[in-house]
């Protein structure tokens, strides 16, 4: 009993703390650097205009990851503290972000997809694998160097209430950021450089001497997103970036998203549980399951053809405002909960929920990632005989539930 | 006869040193046997509230409820506490957002729900356990048994919402209300509540309302839909009717400005301009008028009434015109 509840409270847990830390190791950086970082980051302006016309090696790849693993050890005692295990909470992922376009990272809760997100940005230190930016590993940057570096990759958070201090003024909030990255180069400039990030979010002038609690919801998430633009970063990670917000209010922001990548040409990685937002504003999409990636495709071809039992499933779930889909849609329910991240299932992680499980390879061989057919990848032993028909769903294992029946 | 039947139930939040505030004001609509009707609308609008107005739940003090709230020819708002209690978990159910914190965390699973058998259906504690097993059953929870001895933190969210809608459950209300039950839920278990939230209530012909900010729950579960904004019902009609052809600008903004699965990628959002902040008094005009496309200046100074038009009811000076509509629903 005491096992299953360290590892229930154990994976949530330290995700809510993430939050807020992340929030604060965001915070604390950029004040810590303020007076030191000043010259040091000026050189890394004039690099900013050089990084646009592009690293020509590499293709148009801004971010390659290979082989991230985040794992949180378990402790228990309390004078002796021992490792009891790990949580997996992202287990080997390999991911390309090519530049100028928005990669997007779907899944349910626990499945990873935030602490990828933080992996990548190295607000949490990854326990394996690479992140290479812009062909620079940012997985053994230590210091001043890790530091600058980040300028170019900034995040914007879920909770935009949380993550804004609030005893700054929004004045002092966008600043901080530029200071710390020599970014501040007299009042005059700063001054209008502040206007127009906040021009740039759809803010009025008078809202730099504003705090974040006079602001409704949807204006804060613009600031956090002013926030993040004030270093000129190249590549914005959004984590949940409108879920925290009214159905009314989202398409704003999402909109706001759009026409800021058109006209920076930002790099966006989204990371959000609701499909049809990620749909909505995604070139690419990456489905994760308990830690790994099952399935990356284009944002089209994942729509039309989701490959993975897992995607299908998922896709099927979601609820469309529209009761003529509605009434005559197919949906695939799985049965059961999401395996403790602490103790995945062996072979496929899916294999103790999947409508789709064959007796052979299923629970025995972790699939891997592959490639069958026009970029779209898939980490399923039988993605092709399903596709193909030659492999039905199971009769007992799902319940096949029409919703007006 | 209706089952339930809302007549103009306002609530108004008064706390000494600040301005009274009215979250729900003339909220009438009604519920019959078996049907599922579902109350729509964004954080502040008020949903949520009616329904605790409905069940009795709000604070004695601080909250001012006035209207007629009639369930079986029985007046609720004006019952006694005790006698109350006695239609509370027996005729009326609900199921809260967080399972976590509506299930108390140091009583057993089994005992939250035999406690319910006892007091309303008058059953013996071995009674009780025999059928709190048969109900965890019937909500999907595997090993009841063993279940029935367990603590709520020992069970995922999904789980702890079963037991939830089998505490609800347990005495075979008439009607139930859900409030967001399945918010606080991943998509893949939302779906598994909901097909069984849909299940149990046509099994057993219990009457839903189903409060829910999502539009895509209401689409698929509700016979009939209120459309709440500031407090007020700006739209009621029926499932089809509202989604095909929604006419307050209002549910037409928010229909646009839903990311859909099935839309064409690249195709921006149509936002509803503002925020809920910038609402005007609904006594100076329409709450809506400021983020309204369609706002005259009629909009700004006379209160719409809820009026029957084409075949639903409408608060709306300048509803959104029946051509435009028609193309919308892509029927």
């Amino acid at each position: 009993m005491t096992d299953e509840t360290v590892t229930t409270t154990g994976a949530p847990g330290t995700d809510a703390v993430d939050t807020d830390a992340g929030a604060e190791t965001v915070g604390a950086e950029t004040v810590g650097a303020d007076v030191a970082g000043g010259d040091v980051a000026g050189g890394e302006v004039a690099g900013t205009s050089a990084a646009d016309d592009g690293a020509a090696g590499e293709d148009d790849v801004l971010v390659t990851v290979e082989g991230i693993e985040v794992h949180f050890p378990i402790k228990r005692g309390i004078v002796l503290e021992r490792t009891a295990g790990y949580v997996y909470a992202v287990d080997g992922i390999d991911l390309t972000i090519r530049r100028g376009e928005t990669y997007g990272l779907v899944g349910e809760s626990g499945c990873g997809k935030t602490t990828l997100g933080r992996g990548l940005l190295r607000l949490v230190e990854p326990t394996g694998g690479r992140v290479v930016f812009d062909g620079t590993d940012v997985s053994t940057l230590k210091g001043e160097a890790l530091r600058t570096s980040r300028r170019r990759m900034q995040m914007i958070f879920q909770d935009p209430l949380s993550s804004l201090d609030p005893r700054q003024s929004v004045e002092s909030i966008l600043v901080e950021g530029m200071r710390a990255h020599g970014l501040d180069k007299g009042k005059q400039s700063t001054r209008a450089r502040l206007v127009e990030l906040l021009d740039s979010v759809g803010l009025p002038e008078s809202a730099l001497h504003k705090y974040p609690h006079e602001f409704s919801g949807g204006q804060r998430q613009r600031i956090g997103i002013a926030r993040a633009l004030a270093v000129e970063p190249d590549l914005i990670v959004a984590d949940e970036p409108v879920s925290a917000l009214d159905v009314s209010v989202q398409a704003q922001v999402l909109n706001l998203l759009e026409q800021l990548q058109q006209r920076l040409g930002l790099t966006y990685l989204v990371i959000a549980h609701d499909l049809a937002v990620v749909r909505h504003i995604s070139d690419r999409i990456g489905v994760m399951y308990l830690g790994s990636l099952v399935e990356e495709a284009s944002s089209d071809s994942m729509y039309a053809e989701p490959m993975h039992p897992y995607t299908k499933a998922l896709l099927s779930a979601v609820p469309v405002p529209d009761p003529t889909v509605e009434d005559d849609r197919e949906q695939i329910l799985l049965t059961g909960d999401l395996p403790s991240p602490a103790h995945p299932p062996t072979g496929c992680r899916f294999h103790t929920r999947c409508p789709w499980k064959q007796d052979t390879l299923c629970d025995t061989d972790r699939p891997e990632l592959r490639d069958i057919g026009g970029g779209h990848r898939v980490a399923c032993h039988y993605a092709e005989d399903i596709r193909a028909g030659e492999i039905g769903r199971h009769e007992v294992e799902p319940e096949l539930v029409h919703p007006d029946t | 006869m209706a089952l339930l039947d809302v007549r103009d139930l306002g609530v108004v939040f008064k706390r000494k040193g600040t301005r009274p505030f009215t979250a729900v004001d003339g909220v009438s609509f009604s519920v019959e046997p078996g049907q599922t009707v579902g109350l729509v609308g964004e954080s502040g609008s008020g949903k949520s509230v009616t329904s605790l107005a409905l069940m009795g739940l709000l604070p004695k003090r601080g909250a001012e409820i006035s209207g007629s709230v009639t369930f079986e020819d029985t007046e609720l708002l004006t019952l006694s506490d005790k006698q109350l209690r006695d239609r509370r978990g027996r005729d009326l159910g609900m199921v809260f957002q967080d399972p976590l914190s509506s299930l108390n965390p140091v009583i057993t699973i089994g005992l939250q729900i035999t406690e319910v058998l006892e007091r309303h259906r008058g059953m013996s504690r071995k009674e009780a356990r025999v059928e709190a097993a048969e109900l965890l059953d019937r909500v999907g929870l595997p090993d009841p048994q063993r279940r029935l001895d367990e603590y709520p933190h020992q069970h995922s969210g999904g789980m702890r919402q079963r037991v939830l809608i089998a505490i609800a459950l347990a005495c075979r209300p008439k009607l139930l209300i859900a409030d967001e039950p399945t918010t606080a839920l991943d998509v893949t278990i939302q779906a598994q509540i909901l097909s069984l939230l849909s299940d149990l209530v046509s099994e057993t012909d219990t009457a839903l309302i189903m409060i829910t900010h999502d539009l895509g729950i209401v689409a698929g579960l509700c016979d009939n839909v209120n459309v709440m904004y500031g407090g007020r019902i700006v739209e009621r009609a029926a499932r089809h009717d509202l989604f095909e052809r929604s006419r307050h600008p209002y549910t037409h903004g928010l229909l646009q400005s839903i990311p859909r699965l099935n839309a064409p990628r690249g195709e921006p959002l149509t936002p509803i301009r503002g925020s809920v902040s910038d609402n005007i008094e609904w006594e100076q005009g329409c709450a809506f008028a400021p983020r309204c496309p369609n706002a005259t200046d009629v909009c700004w100074s006379e209160p719409p009434e809820l009026k029957a038009d084409d075949g639903r009811m409408l608060r709306c000076h300048n509803p959104v015109a029946l051509g435009d509509a028609v193309t919308e629903g892509a029927l």
